[in-house]
């Protein structure tokens, strides 16, 4: 507290002699007169400096002493970043203009094409694999929800595919799926169900039952993961593999 | 409880009576001696004893005292709060001084109000020499003699493990005490199924959701968990090479040890309460799911059901001698229940899509996962329902909260753990019998499938 007082008490003082001092100083010398305005400066860069179709690039720009900014006859601020897009090669120009007269600035942007793909050379077929040939020819069927019941186009697929199972002699995987909707145990049997109903129907086509395996995923492993009927359905299947 | 606010309201009440009312019988078919006091702890209002458990005392200036205390005085709360027979005072009703011993003990200030408390726990928490001491008591302080109910010395080395530890078995001690002799469950374990290291593994964790542990390694897809009755064993359909396979997981050696294969898929794994046996759902005899029946090593299984789609099998705990499972026979999922050989066939359920029967561990009540109004265009959530197996009679568990599956029992009977989406995501939930108490468990990743030790 007592110190407090005396430091405020001496800060007063010197204060008050400046105070006394500044007030004793004599003016002797005229205001000196306004000094020339000074030139207005202006920079513009671009930044990437070169593009390609289609790409974008930052023009950054300032300038000082400058009462009217123009980017390509556009007033714009003393100072800013603009992004542009330009098509072809292009050559912005910022016009700063002030009481002590006007200075330029220009900065380029240069557009490429962008690369054209090489193209591919057309692939020659290779020979048919029993892979590809079973992919073109068993492929997966859907169903209804909670139902296990072939649908008719199903069935008419797998009777062609039973042909093609039993001449190549394949033995094939048949793996039922499950949309997320169903409960994690109930969709395991409910899979089970889907993956029995194509192997009965192989079997009635004339497919061995020791060339059919079956698994269920229930809903397990979704090929699908939106929660809509689309993606639903996608999963409501059962795929087939060719086991080796 | 009769207070009527709204037709919503009494509707709510409604369920709840009944819920209490199975509640009552549950418990009260355990032992008729203890009937009496059975009914007055599950009745609502006054009636439930009135606990108040301040802050265990730091008994000395040991570093680690403090941040123990706080990890004991927490678990302890929540314990008492969660074993939902108590009533529990608010702690702005306590007294300024809190007694850390008897020598400290001003009863009278606890019984009489504002804490107007029946029972009070007290205590203290120490650290000596790398270990951690506790000394908790629980007292009769309405009584005119306050006498000493429990009295109990814990010593442990001093880790915030042990001290939830400590705080769980004080707490069961005192339920044990005033829950008419069934055991606290603050010692009990929950079995889930998480995604969190990127595939579907067996967890564990305390039933508060504290302690969360990854146990199997299957690096496929791990479902289903169901623990053995003494705790040793973990039962689980694992998804090999080409097949689901019960697997056997063991808590003493802490790996997946030699369970026999069979054909077909295998999933669903159910114990037998006495441990003898396992039940699940096989595809080997017929390529479709079937429920089968095996000793607890696997061998000399035995088919009991014949039925297209046949799943989740659950023994009724209290005798062995029946098993509810659900069945996709008639279309829809529904809850079908047998004997267990297999003969005297009932149907339990007859509309809607019912999955998942949890059999409470007294035999009178069904948990199971429901969506009652099943149809094109319903957008009902699934929700757990209770069934009374002897009249039939259904009340409905969750309300309004997503897709609600999975439930378990709690070994007292009193909770129910489950599976929701509610949050967003699949994740662990327990709720008090009566459907209070409602508490999310699992947060990181999707968790499913919980599964109550049986102790």
């Amino acid at each position: 507290m007592n110190n407090s007082k005396s430091i405020r008490i001496v800060v007063l003082g010197v204060l008050v002699l400046l105070a006394v001092a500044s007030g004793c100083k004599k003016k002797e010398t005229a205001p000196p007169p306004p000094p020339p305005p000074k030139a207005p400066t202006a920079t513009l860069s671009a930044n990437p400096s070169s593009i390609q179709r289609g790409q974008s690039a930052t023009l950054t720009w300032s300038t000082e002493n400058a009462t009217d900014v123009a980017l390509d006859g556009n007033k714009v601020d003393p100072s800013g970043t603009q992004t542009v897009s330009p098509t072809q090669t292009t050559t912005y120009h910022l016009t700063a203009k002030g009481a002590g007269g006007t200075q330029d600035a220009t900065a380029q942007v240069a557009v490429t094409a962008p690369p054209t793909p090489t193209p591919t050379p057309a692939p020659t077929p290779p020979p048919v694999t029993d892979d590809q040939l079973f992919a073109q020819m068993v492929k997966d069927i859907y169903f209804d929800y909670d139902k296990a019941d072939l649908r008719p186009d199903s069935q008419q697929a797998l009777a062609q595919a039973a042909q093609i199972i039993k001449q190549k002699g394949w033995r094939v995987q048949i793996e039922g799926n499950c949309d997320e909707r169903g409960s994690t145990e109930y969709n395991l049997a409910l899979g089970e169900r889907r993956a029995d109903a194509a192997k009965q129907a192989l079997i009635q086509g004339g497919v061995g039952a020791d060339a059919l395996k079956t698994i269920s995923y229930g809903k397990e492993k979704p090929v699908c993961n939106e929660a809509n009927e689309d993606c639903w359905q996608k999963n409501r299947h059962d795929h087939f593999s060719l086991l080796h | 409880m009769h207070k009527k606010t709204g037709a919503g309201t009494t509707l709510g009440l409604g369920t709840l009576r009944f819920v209490l009312f199975s509640g009552m019988m549950l418990c009260g078919f355990l032992s008729t001696a203890a009937q009496d006091r059975i009914k007055i702890e599950l009745n609502m209002g006054q009636e439930r004893p009135r606990i108040a458990a301040p802050d265990f005392k730091t008994a000395n200036a040991d570093p680690q005292s403090g941040p123990l205390a706080t990890v004991f005085n927490q678990t302890l709360w929540n314990d008492l709060d969660n074993a939902g027979i108590f009533d529990m005072v608010a702690k702005s009703f306590y007294p300024s001084q809190t007694p850390s011993q008897p020598s400290e003990l001003n009863a009278k200030v606890w019984g009489d109000p504002p804490p107007n408390a029946g029972v009070l726990t007290f205590g203290n928490v120490g650290v000596n020499s790398g270990k951690v001491d506790v000394q908790g008591w629980l007292y009769d302080v309405k009584n005119q003699g306050a006498p000493q109910i429990l009295g109990k010395q814990y010593r442990e080395d001093a880790t915030p493990d042990n001290a939830r530890l400590i705080a769980h078995r004080f707490a069961d001690e005192i339920i044990a005490r005033l829950g008419s002799g069934i055991p606290g469950i603050a010692e009990s374990q929950i079995y889930f199924v998480s995604t969190r290291t990127g595939n579907k593994e067996i967890w564990s964790m305390d039933y508060d959701g504290a302690n969360q542990k990854q146990l199997t390694k299957l690096g496929s897809i791990a479902l289903s968990p169901r623990i053995s009755p003494d705790g040793s064993r973990l039962a689980y359909s694992g998804l090999t090479k080409d097949s689901w396979q019960i697997m056997m997981y063991s808590l003493d050696l802490g790996r997946t040890v030699a369970f026999p294969h069979n054909g077909g898929d295998n999933f669903s794994p159910a114990w037998s309460s006495d441990g003898t046996k396992i039940a699940f759902s096989s595809s080997m005899h017929s390529g479709l799911s079937e429920i089968f029946i095996a000793d607890a090593s696997g061998s000399g299984a035995r088919r009991l059901s014949t039925g297209k789609g046949d799943v989740s099998p659950v023994f009724n705990p209290k005798t062995n001698g029946q098993i509810a499972w659900v069945s996709g026979r008639t279309g829809l999922p529904q809850i079908y229940v047998m004997d267990a050989d297999g003969s005297n066939v009932q149907k339990m359920t007859d509309q809607g899509y019912a999955v998942s029967p949890a059999w409470s561990p007294n035999g009178l009540l069904l948990a199971f996962a429901w969506v009652r109004n099943y149809g094109p265009g319903v957008l009902g959530g699934q929700d757990i329902y209770l069934m009374d197996i002897a009249s039939r009679q259904i009340v409905q568990l969750t309300h309004d909260g997503g897709r609600n599956d999975f439930p378990s029992w709690s070994p007292d009977g009193r909770h129910i753990v489950f599976q929701s989406n509610r949050s967003g995501t699949e994740q662990i939930w327990s709720v008090l019998a009566d459907g209070t108490h409602l508490q999310q468990l699992t947060r990181q990743g999707r968790n499913s499938q919980p599964n109550w030790s049986f102790k």
